[in-house]
């Protein structure tokens, strides 16, 4: 009997908790991408600290696709991104009538590598990587060779991202000139530390992340200068402030649910606190402030409520961090 | 002569498969010994009470597991609570109850299928059925009930295989004497069984204990800096309080609400933690994977410890 009545009591327990355990607002969701994440984490562990916990605050990493898409559907309050939100998912935010802030946050340079043996491809060409990525590449462009006579007749090993992420897009657009147009014959993956490792392993290796990746195995991996027609280009901190290290710096976002902002002061509390700190923890997780002149911009933007994005619906690639200052206050009026 | 060439041939063949046999079982315990090895040289140094008593943090040496270990533990008991009750009665009702026909046997086919049927697809359903047609959302409950689903086969097949060995005569004697059935399996086959149930039971929690995939798939996330409210704290209230959607709380709801609020919280589970952690770049949290698999290796041997615990003082008690 007693069995029976423990039963009992947990069915009926499931039933009560089925029937309320649908809000869950005082929580704010954060999700989305992997290269934004380590920012927006150390801002929550931040606030988490600042407001002694009293907000409650969650972060998923499903990549800058999956989290549009959550985003849209009004899952989440706020969106991680590593590219603008694509025409696609503005349209399937508007049909379920999301209205959104966009927030430059800082500036992330995608950083090709190779292997540290590698002593041909110090430099590389927008054109050479187009060559090698481009989707008629595939099966077509397997050898170094392929790209300059003078580079080794050995297969190039490839590794990238997966489809799913914002560097894949943003990657796309900048080297083969249209998001997601890319050969489909290498070793992808969204976890990061993967491709690290393959490019590691293997002498004629060669692959694209986010920097604090390479920065953080810089003694295993070695980055390939960036030429766009005025001579190679190292990553670096000064080459994006600089605007020199072009097309492949990118800027990152996060993007706000305006109803949430509107009607739940810890949400407003908690996007306030991330634009005032991410300068100083954007540099410490090894990503790019954008200058102050910018996140006046970028502030005064969040205080006007102003939605709607300032990018067409597909990534602009080879802006400069002058170039999304003017983007702001242009906007801004 | 031509015998004894025999026996000696099968001597030698005895011989022989009990040195495979103690080659293997040594070659699987070094690989375990190592991976243990690995796991305690490099972990041990980030193994304390601070590391149990910690938040996620972007810095290695001040990231915890605390919410990670909580909510795997909250989403155990979840599991335990409904997944067994379920799947002991159902095993019960199989095994004593049913005739036997091919509808039985259709069911049972399934049940053993469903034993084998990756879990991945188990989070595939429980993300269509309980997060979106229930709005049960990516909490505490929906990976519980989740769960619950991918142990269930498991303690099915373990009570009804329990439930065979019961030599039939023991059910007769009892109905000899005029106990019905509910009484035979009350006070005598649920008893006889428990240590064969206890083990299966046990076995199905500890395979759910290290499930990540279908928890990705209901949403569970990487990173949560808070503890589901205590039952009946400041905190459950104010969750009772948004989910009754006003600032005056019904006697029902005070009483009900408050009490099941951490149902409805969003989690982490350890195996997610580690994911997290060894998915960033750089090698700092490496000791924190490692000492979070200690966690996980020592909660799994100890289940396993209690299952045999169990099994044990059972067998000694009942002798046919």
């Amino acid at each position: 009997m007693a069995l029976m009545n423990k039963c009992a009591a947990v069915i009926g327990g499931l039933g009560i908790a089925a029937s309320v355990a649908m809000g869950q607002t005082s929580t704010i969701r954060i999700d989305g991408s992997s290269t934004v994440y380590p920012v927006t984490e150390a801002v929550v562990e931040e606030f988490s600290a600042a407001s002694r916990g009293k907000v409650k605050l969650t972060i998923g990493v499903s990549g800058t696709g999956g989290g549009f898409k959550k985003f849209a559907r009004g899952e989440i309050d706020i969106s991680n991104a590593s590219r603008p939100i694509s025409t696609g998912e503005m349209e399937e935010a508007a049909k379920n009538g999301v209205e959104y802030l966009e927030l430059p946050v800082c500036f992330d340079a995608l950083t090709v590598v190779v292997n540290t043996q590698n002593d041909w491809a110090k430099t590389m060409t927008v054109a050479e990587l187009k060559k090698i990525w481009e989707p008629g590449a595939q099966g077509t462009i397997t050898k170094w060779n392929q790209i300059r006579p003078e580079w080794p007749n050995e297969k190039i090993d490839l590794y990238g991202p997966g489809t799913d992420s914002g560097t894949f897009d943003y990657f796309t657009e900048a080297v083969c000139g249209k998001a997601k147009a890319s050969r489909g014959d290498y070793a992808a993956s969204e976890d990061d530390n993967v491709l690290v490792q393959g490019v590691e392993g293997s002498k004629y290796a060669l692959g694209y992340f986010g920097f604090s990746y390479y920065s953080a195995h810089a003694k295993r991996l070695t980055a390939v200068a960036i030429d766009n027609g005025k001579g190679g280009i190292l990553p670096s901190n000064e080459a994006v402030i600089a605007g020199t290290y072009n097309p492949l710096s990118r800027p990152l976002f996060i993007y706000v649910n305006k109803k949430a902002l509107q009607e739940r002061p810890e949400v407003k509390q908690f996007v306030e606190f991330y634009l005032e700190n991410v300068k100083e923890l954007a540099a410490e997780v090894k990503y790019t402030p954008l200058p102050d002149s910018a996140y006046e911009a970028v502030k005064s933007r969040f205080a006007k409520l102003q939605a709607g994005t300032v990018f067409g619906g597909h990534s602009e690639t080879g802006l400069t961090i002058d170039d999304i200052v003017k983007r702001e206050t242009k906007t801004g009026k | 002569m031509d015998i004894e060439r025999i026996i000696r041939r099968r001597r030698r063949n005895d011989v022989l498969f009990a040195l495979t046999g103690a080659t293997i079982t040594a070659a699987v315990l070094l690989v375990l010994g190592a991976l243990a090895f690995t796991l305690v040289r490099e972990g041990v140094s980030r193994l304390d009470l601070d590391f149990l008593r910690s938040y996620p943090s972007r810095r290695a040496e001040r990231a915890g597991l605390l919410p990670a270990w909580v909510g795997s533990l909250l989403v155990m008991l979840v599991t335990g609570l409904t997944g067994i009750p379920l799947g002991i009665a159902a095993g019960v009702y199989l095994e004593e109850y049913t005739r036997k026909g091919w509808f039985a046997s259709i069911i049972e086919l399934n049940i053993t299928n469903l034993a084998g049927v990756p879990s991945i697809v188990y989070g595939l359903m429980a993300l269509g059925l309980f997060v979106y047609r229930f709005h049960l959302g990516p909490s505490v409950i929906a990976a519980g009930l989740t769960l619950a689903l991918l142990v269930l086969p498991i303690v099915i097949v373990a009570t009804r295989e329990t439930l065979k060995s019961i030599p039939q005569n023991m059910r007769e004697a009892a109905y000899a004497l005029g106990a019905t059935r509910w009484q035979v399996v009350r006070h005598h086959l649920l008893p006889y069984s428990a240590g064969g149930i206890s083990t299966g039971v046990i076995i199905a929690m500890s395979r759910a204990i290290g499930e990540t995939a279908p928890l990705i798939a209901i949403g569970a996330v990487a990173f949560v800096a808070f503890l589901p409210p205590v039952p009946y704290s400041a905190d459950a209230f104010a969750v009772a309080r948004e989910w009754a959607g006003s600032e005056q709380l019904s006697v029902v709801e005070a009483a009900v609400y408050p009490g099941v609020a951490w149902l409805g919280t969003s989690f982490t589970v350890v195996p997610i933690q580690m994911f997290n952690w060894i998915s960033r770049p750089g090698d700092d949290f490496r000791a924190n994977v490692a000492a979070a698999g200690i966690v996980l290796i020592v909660a799994t041997i100890g289940l396993n410890a209690v299952a045999i615990l169990i099994r044990h003082r059972m067998r000694r008690r009942i002798k046919w």
